[in-house]
């Protein structure tokens, strides 16, 4: 399994906004233990519940949200996540549903980025709704060899792999790394 | 902006990024020790303050970076005289009577208070 979860940029607008879809597909295997069928205490079985994983969808942001810091400062910066400073959801993905991550730049500097993000749904079974705000997350970003530490970390950008490339590529956006 | 002023645009600031409570927020509290400062909550705070005043902050300018690693600076665990006096001519906002007492390096991040925050914002509204 790749450390994806986002499947597609949408729409990328330099060091502002940076858009990005994930489907959220059946063939997901952490799907089927998050949450799976349940014997009650009574005796009676609870059904399998599949849902995308919170801890996933704050994962998929930080993807879209680190790929938008990363790009304004074309990719030299190796770009990790260091802070949930908020993360709100209020409805379920299930799959056969699309997410849709928002993710806007509000602060970058030498030593890291802050971003505000907004989770959209679409259940594909009620297209008239369209994509429906179901969560905030915001993010702090740090750029890793610029530590308030002093730690040394290797020269190679391991943050921005061949996934990441394809990711982009496959998004038509021009990739500098 | 009088001092009270900045005094509560700062602490809205550090309830915001610090998840912490209003009462949590006195003049005295040391970041770290008293309000659970992170790393990169200082650099969320940066961001927070210039956002609230509209003033940019340097690296460095507010929390200073690497002294810790520099050896002219610490030297067997504490901050050396040359060490607290490069930090007083960086940090004007920032009390350093405490650290003079006790130079231990774990310190440090006392200066980090409240009121240290407040001082730097008023010199920086000030120009």
């Amino acid at each position: 399994m790749r450390w994806m979860w986002i499947d597609r940029v949408v729409e990328l607008l330099p060091r502002e906004r940076l858009v990005a879809i994930k489907s959220v597909t059946a063939a997901e295997e952490h799907l089927y233990d998050h949450f799976p069928a349940a014997r009650r205490a009574d005796g009676s079985v609870r059904e399998a519940m599949p849902i995308m994983p919170a801890s996933l969808i704050v994962e998929g942001m930080a993807q879209s949200a680190g790929i938008l810091v990363g790009h304004a400062e074309e990719f030299r910066e190796k770009v990790v996540l260091a802070k949930v400073s908020r993360a709100e959801l209020e409805r379920d993905a299930i799959p056969g549903t699309t997410l849709r991550y928002t993710a806007e730049l509000r602060s970058i500097g030498a030593q890291g980025a802050s971003t505000e993000g907004s989770v959209e749904l679409l259940d594909h079974a009620r297209p008239d709704e369209g994509f429906v705000q179901v969560g905030r997350i915001d993010l702090m970003f740090s750029h890793l060899d610029r530590n308030m530490a002093g730690i040394a970390f290797p020269e190679h950008n391991f943050v921005f792999s061949e996934s990441f490339r394809t990711l982009l590529k496959t998004s038509g956006i021009d990739c500098p790394f | 902006m009088t001092r009270d002023e900045i005094f509560e645009k700062v602490r809205e600031v550090l309830v915001s990024a610090l998840a912490v409570d209003e009462d949590e927020v006195t003049p005295d509290a040391v970041l770290t020790a008293d309000l659970g400062a992170e790393s990169i909550d200082f650099l969320d705070i940066v961001f927070k303050l210039e956002q609230t005043f509209g003033f940019k902050i340097g690296q460095g300018e507010l929390f200073p970076d690497n002294v810790a690693q520099d050896p002219e600076y610490v030297q067997s665990g504490k901050v050396t005289p040359k060490g607290i006096a490069a930090l007083k001519e960086r940090l004007p906002h920032a009390d350093f009577s405490t650290l003079e007492a006790d130079p231990r390096v774990e310190r440090v991040g006392e200066i980090f208070t409240v009121d240290a925050v407040v001082r730097f914002c008023e010199r920086k509204l000030a120009g």
